[in-house]
């Protein structure tokens, strides 16, 4: 059956900012469906929050609108565009449940919207726990035994232990666990329920020490069902799936267990009825009785699609969108082949392993065991001829942080109940002592196939990666590239998707003119998804610049490991081998290295010494920035002003030099980046407690911190001479807070002209003389009246994305043209002038999947994701930010407040505007005080560690009395008490702001937002090009 | 022990040898299941082959006696890019097959895919590469080789004598899942060998065309005993017994270029135009016809995978329903074509 002809106009939804759950992966989905929709002559919308995202780019679709994901975000969105269709199946779990709530509110009727994907009562099928029980059971097959419970009294007295809970309705698991005894139980279920947003819980029979698997299936309207891939899990049944290592095709079932679990996916795809879209389906088997549980499905695209897609090379999210516009699997080609069709099975002769990348050590105190609930950040995928060379390659993809806290942290802490082939595999990765003169060519292919790094080997040998490599070369011993295509080469296909491996022949060598951009890897905190929107665009500048555009990069999730993104994708680790390896295939004209984050960076140095060239800023550049002694310098000749600083090997070191710059200070290792193990201190106890723990271990940097100041972010494009500030962006929250988790405003409000100017004044001669060609993001702070830089990043910086989009100027574009040798005026960029529109972006934290630890704002960058919202008016612009980043303030109710003495005076204004906008008041014994000093009507409530009776703050808390949480942390020690507010607010979803700067905003928010006509991107650049 | 495989153009891939010593000789094909590799071994089709697997990893989760598809391997020699043992190189040793590990496999499929199925040789140990190549060139080619005589059952047996009807079975190299399915469908199974009688196989309610090894167009005889059924007994062709369905009814087969050997291939039934995704291995195939009996076609090169003759009773198909390994979509033509058999005979 051809392309629907009813369909005119398709709005597809996105999944809003990147969270632990729901990353990259859902942009590109939601970028493969918006292509092939515009191909067949659809007209599109998106909505999406998150502006790092590819889809909402100007170019993606006819109208796209940055707004919050919630009921009434879209439906203002549709209640303007009136699509035909509603795609609700590219973003994640959000899209999802938007896509049915508007279905239940009768929005989607009343404005004519058919939801194509998956009709409603497909999505309830399979999301609903009940209904999906049922439906499975129907079929005859297994779910774990299991009872629905929509508070304590439903769960039976004689229950075994131990026993799973599963929140319905909630991203990757969140809100669930397992409870051994009756007593965790009780403490489980109460968050559980909390989570869900429809208030029910699963408790199911436990199948821990089962082994999992996912198939990925998919299905036309003439009931063809293909099984795309299937994933093995190496962490078994209990551990969330986003949080195992898995491998594809899956290892180690029989063809018999195998097809009975496809039989079994094929089945249940069938009885939910999604009949036109893929769907994820887990199974739990156990391995000695072939028992086979159902564990749940997703009707929708998924990580594990994702996954599946670039383990595979087959496109899920594209042949999904084209099958939700009528078409069928027999009428779409193969991408890879082009000679046949999307109606088969993918054969894989490689291996596929993913891993998870973990960020515990940016949460202490937070829980590391792994569950039910999803905790990593991002993930990294290796693919190889064999298993163990997949698994090499995923792992060292994670590229861990020195002092990471992970699991599979070595090969010495293997799980419990890893499958014993899994386990074999893994003890022939042990090798002991070696002499590197003993290893001949072929101890080198032997080595290199099990899938030892040059690193691995040179640790193995006591010597260094780079005498090991030359070695290596030495015994002439390189890898060779192999294509993935679908099919395991039974098919010609054109693909140019590939891998390395050893020991084999290779496929394809390159034609020249290339170049190599190199990616950023698997998405942590402080670098996800907007550094694979800058290489994307850079792979895209490159190619209308007439090269030949080469994507290194190892993150599944993104749309950079999408080969139709690149001329030539090669799926490998971000590791000097690696790359070292593509260039010399490649013979590049030229390694781009200023947009894949601190990843590509790190291999600069070797890019340089391996004779290749950089394109744009040289490393000397980055070396310049990043040495303080050398920038503070520079800085000095510039007469640019710097913080008071200096360096110290011990904590009294430190002291010494605390006292020589004056309190406040900011402490930190100098070999961390990223904000890591900083701290605010105030005295010179703070002082050397923050620097005891490194004492001995490298130096420690102090630097004057400045209280009360304006945070800049400016994003800056030069072209080694000549400079042009794109954006001059101010944080909300106060210095001190990581630039990555506070919120952002552009243009900058509280800058006068002439301030402006300075700032730009700043910039403009910094960037020649750092030698940047490229992109450069300075981070500035005004104190006082005084102009500080605090540092500068001669690469694309988060606020990239964020920037194009207030702007309408595409920065990374015009970067990539000045890296091949352009000058700024031959780009001709607009001059500056404010946008028509004020912009925010608000970050996204993930605190509620790390109980215990403090869910504070501070120096260390701990949120996962960003929203964006342009409005007419700042507090528009906030309000419709902090709601799109799920935290929506309270036009009215029971503010609290509980702040440090430093802010005591500071929250006096906050509280009278609340008292103003009819809050009631409520707040701590020392606050409360110095409020109603100042003539404000407020009620005094204890703490939790204040002896009296009555209820304390987090009583009232939990029982939903306050509605509005302003509390900001005490300086050093005796976090207790706040902590356990803070906590009280984030699990009983109370927005709670944990800075004066921000609480300031957020009322002023709550006062003057006003209801406002959504604009699309296109109608904002159109706007302000107008104007220009 | 080293290894390698030389095919006839002189190409020679090296290995390592986890199998038994000596050497084997055969057609080099490759198979793209990632599942089933003791199935694809004892099937009888794959007699007088050199199998490659295209799975990175084959032997990983063992043997077992039941997963074999009759008394003994039939393919010559294996050839992998990673065997994985000990159960399942301790298995090939035992059997005998000269079993190759540690080969470049996806080069060597480009090759094949690029060059077409040859004559090649495994040699397990060290030997003159030159006087393996002159050896195997002097060995016959798969094309025009009738091995159904060799592989079939020398005397007629009773597989289950229980059942709502009837089945003889034409063994031409069946496979044991066949056989299996018929039961589980209810079927009486009687297997006779691959020159039965026509005039006892009529006897029967229905009468299976199994599948086989080699060219199918130098069995006339058989072609003629299909002939002489047509008509007389609902009859059911797999993979073999197709293609001598097709001879028999005026249809061509010819050789494809590699073959179709795997458990991913789509086939369009025509008349639903639905999609099966079925297990596949034959080195010849029936022309593509624009007759209306060809109810199947191949969607990778237009090769006819399914015949329909409603007034001959007659029908079959390239594919293999009865899997083994390889999805189970098309189970249902077996038991379905019972259940008729069983109908039409209570009529």
């Amino acid at each position: 059956m051809p392309k629907r002809r009813d369909l005119r106009s398709v709005c597809l939804i996105g999944s809003g900012p990147i969270v632990i759950g729901q990353a990259c992966e859902f942009d590109y989905a939601g970028c493969q469906a918006l292509k092939v929709l515009r191909e067949d002559g659809f007209r599109t919308v998106v909505v999406n929050s998150n502006p790092a995202t590819i889809m909402t780019d100007p170019g993606f679709a006819d109208r796209t609108y940055l707004e919050p994901l919630d009921l009434e975000g879209v439906a203002d969105v549709l209640g303007r565009e009136r699509p035909d269709a509603l795609l609700p199946t590219m973003g994640g779990q959000t899209a999802l449940n938007i896509g049915l709530e508007l279905a239940e509110a009768g929005v989607l009727d009343a404005l004519g919207i058919e939801l194509i994907g998956a009709p409603a009562e497909v999505i309830r099928r399979a999301e609903d726990r009940e209904q999906f029980r049922e439906t499975v059971r129907a079929t005859g097959l297994k779910v774990p035994e299991s009872l629905v419970v929509t508070s304590l009294v439903d769960v039976p007295e004689d229950l075994s232990f131990p026993v799973i809970l599963r929140p319905a309705f909630t991203l990757g698991g969140h809100g669930g666990g397992t409870a051994h005894s009756r007593k965790q139980l009780e403490t489980l279920l109460d968050r559980a329920l909390r989570e869900s947003p429809v208030r029910q819980v699963l408790v199911e029979e436990s199948l821990l020490g089962w082994d999992e698997f996912e198939l990925e299936v998919i299905r036309d309207r003439n009931d063809n069902v293909v099984v795309v891939c299937s994933i093995e899990n190496l962490d078994p049944m209990g551990v969330h799936t986003g949080d195992s290592v898995t491998v594809a095709p899956q290892m180690t079932l029989s063809d018999e267990a195998y097809q009975e679990l496809r039989d079994a996916a094929a089945t249940i795809v069938r009885a939910v009825g999604v009949e036109c879209g893929g769907s994820n389906i887990q199974f739990a088997r156990d391995r000695e009785t072939g028992d086979v549980r159902v564990i749940e499905m997703n009707p929708r695209v998924s990580r594990s699609s994702a996954l599946a897609s670039k383990a595979t090379g087959y496109p899920i999210a594209k042949v999904a969108a084209k099958l939700a516009v009528g078409y069928t699997l027999d009428e779409i080609p193969n991408d890879l082949t082009r000679t046949t069709p999307a109606s088969f099975e993918p054969t894989l002769d490689y291996v596929v392993v993913k891993v998870p990348r973990f960020a515990f050590e940016k949460f202490p105190g937070a829980d590391t065991t792994l569950g039910t609930q999803m905790k990593s950040v991002g993930e990294a995928m290796g693919i190889g001829r064999t298993f163990t060379e997949a698994f090499l390659k995923a792992l060292r993809s994670r590229e861990l942080d020195a002092g990471a806290v992970t699991p599979w942290a070595s090969l010495d802490e293997l799980p419990e109940g890893l499958h014993p082939w899994f386990r074999a595999e893994l003890e022939r990765l042990r090798i002991g002592p070696m002499q590197l003169e003993d290893l001949v060519a072929d101890d080198w292919l032997r080595l290199k196939r099990l899938g030892f790094s040059d690193a691995d080997i040179a640790a193995a040998c006591g010597t260094t990666e780079e005498v090991a490599r030359s070695k290596r070369w030495e015994w002439g011993v390189r890898p060779s590239y192999r294509r993935v295509d679908s099919c395991a080469a039974e098919v010609e296909a054109s693909s140019n998707y590939f891998y390395s491996t050893w020991g084999e022949a290779d496929e394809e060598p390159p034609s020249g003119g290339s170049v190599v951009i190199l990616g950023s890897g698997p998405n942590r905190i402080g670098q996800g998804i907007e550094f694979d929107y800058c290489c994307v665009h850079a792979a895209q500048s490159f190619r209308a610049l007439g090269y030949q555009a080469v994507m290194v990069n190892c993150n599944p999730e993104t749309v950079s490991t999408d080969y139709d993104t690149s001329d030539r994708l090669y799926f490998e680790p971000l590791c000097a081998e690696e790359v070292l390896e593509i260039c010399r295939r490649e013979r590049p004209e030229g390694v781009v290295i200023q947009f894949g984050g601190q990843t590509p960076l790190k291999l600069a140095r070797a890019i340089e010494a391996g004779g290749f060239r950089i394109l744009g800023t040289p490393f000397e550049a980055v070396d310049l920035a990043e040495d303080r002694e050398r920038f503070a310098a520079l800085c000095g000749e510039l007469g640019i002003e710097v913080p008071a600083w200096g360096m110290a090997d011990s904590p009294e070191g430190a002291v010494e030099v605390a006292e020589r710059v004056g309190y406040p200070v900011l402490v930190r290792p100098s070999y961390v980046l990223g904000g890591r193990s900083m701290r605010v201190c105030y005295d010179a106890e703070a002082v050397r407690e923050a620097a005891a723990p490194h004492g001995g271990q490298g130096s420690l940097l102090v630097d004057r911190f400045l209280e009360n100041a304006i945070e800049l972010d400016v994003d800056a494009l030069c072209d080694g001479r000549a400079t042009y500030v794109g954006a001059v962006m101010q944080h909300v929250e106060e210095a001190g807070i990581h630039s990555g988790d506070s919120s952002c405003v552009l243009p900058a409000p509280s800058l006068t002209k002439n301030e402006h100017a300075q700032v730009v004044g700043v910039v403009e001669r910094l960037g020649p003389a750092l030698g940047v060609v490229g992109l450069l993001n300075v981070q500035l702070a005004l104190a006082d009246g005084r102009l500080f830089v605090l540092e500068a990043n001669p690469r694309a910086s988060r606020t990239v994305p964020f920037a194009s989009k207030a702007t309408g100027v595409n920065l990374v574009q015009a970067a990539c043209r000045l890296a091949a040798g352009e000058t700024l005026s031959e780009l001709n960029l607009p001059r500056w002038q404010p946008p028509s529109q004020i912009s925010v972006k608000a970050a996204v934290l993930p605190f509620a999947r790390f109980p215990g630890a403090d869910p504070v704002l501070g120096p260390e960058m701990r949120s996962t994701g960003e929203v964006m919202a342009s409005a007419s008016d700042l507090p528009t612009a906030f309000a419709k930010a902090e709601r799109a980043a799920g935290r929506r303030l309270p036009s009215s109710g029971t503010a609290f407040l509980s702040v440090r003495d430093e802010d005591k005076q500071a929250v006096v204004p906050v509280a009278g505007a609340l008292a103003v906008l009819g809050f009631k008041l409520l707040a701590t014994a020392g606050t409360a005080r110095v409020l109603a000093a100042n003539g404000l009507a407020v009620d005094y409530v204890r703490k939790v560690t204040e002896e009296s009776s009555g209820p304390t703050v987090v009583d009232l808390i939990r029982r939903g009395r306050c509605d509005l949480v302003v509390n900001t942390p005490q300086g050093s020690g005796a976090r207790t008490d706040g902590y356990l507010i803070r906590e009280a607010a984030l699990v009983a979803r109370v927005p709670c702001v944990t800075t004066i700067s921000g609480a300031a905003a957020a009322v002023e928010a709550i006062a003057h937002a006003r209801d406002e006509v959504a604009l699309s991107l296109q109608e904002r650049i159109d706007a302000h090009a107008r104007s220009a | 022990m080293t290894g390698f495989l030389a095919l006839e153009d002189g190409t020679v891939f090296r290995g390592e040898s986890v199998g038994a010593e000596g050497f084997a000789f055969g057609e080099a094909v490759f198979t793209t299941a990632m599942t089933g590799y003791q199935e694809v071994v004892t099937d009888p089709s794959y007699a007088e082959q050199v199998v490659c697997f295209t799975a990175p990893m084959v032997g990983n989760y063992g043997v077992a006696s039941e997963r074999c598809e009759s008394a003994r391997p039939h393919a010559r020699a294996v050839v992998m890019r990673e065997a994985r043992g000990p159960a399942w190189t301790d298995w090939l040793h035992e059997h005998g097959l000269v079993a190759l590990s540690g080969i470049d496999t996806r080069s060597l499929v480009v090759h094949l895919r690029q060059a077409g199925a040859m004559r090649a040789i495994a040699v397990a140990g060290d030997a003159s590469v030159e006087e393996a190549l002159t050896a195997v060139r002097e060995q016959p080619s798969m094309a025009g080789r009738a091995l159904a005589a060799a592989v079939s059952t020398q005397e007629p047996y009773v597989f289950s004598d229980a059942g709502v009807a009837r089945i003889a079975v034409v063994d031409y190299g069946c496979k044991r899942s066949i056989l299996d399915r018929l039961a589980w469908a209810g079927a009486a199974v009687t297997v006779y060998p691959h020159d039965a009688d026509p005039d006892e196989l009529v006897r029967f309610e229905g009468v299976l065309l199994s599948n086989g090894p080699g060219d199918p167009e130098p069995l006339a005889a058989e072609a003629e005993t299909v002939r002489a059924l047509l008509g007389r007994v609902p009859l059911l062709g797999i993979c073999l017994g197709h293609q001598l369905l097709a001879l028999a009814t005026g249809h061509e087969t010819f050789k494809l270029p590699f073959g179709h050997r795997g458990a991913n291939h789509p086939v369009l039934d025509k008349r639903s135009n639905r999609v099966l995704v079925t297990s596949q291995n034959h080195g010849f195939a029936v022309a593509p016809s624009a007759a209306v009996e060809a109810t199947h076609v191949s969607l990778y090169d237009g090769t006819v995978e399914g015949l329909d003759f409603p007034e001959l009773r007659a029908r079959s198909v390239q594919f293999h329903p009865e899997a083994r390994p390889g999805p189970h979509d098309a189970w249902p033509l077996l038991s379905s074509w019972v259940g008729e058999v069983r109908l039409a005979e209570a009529a």
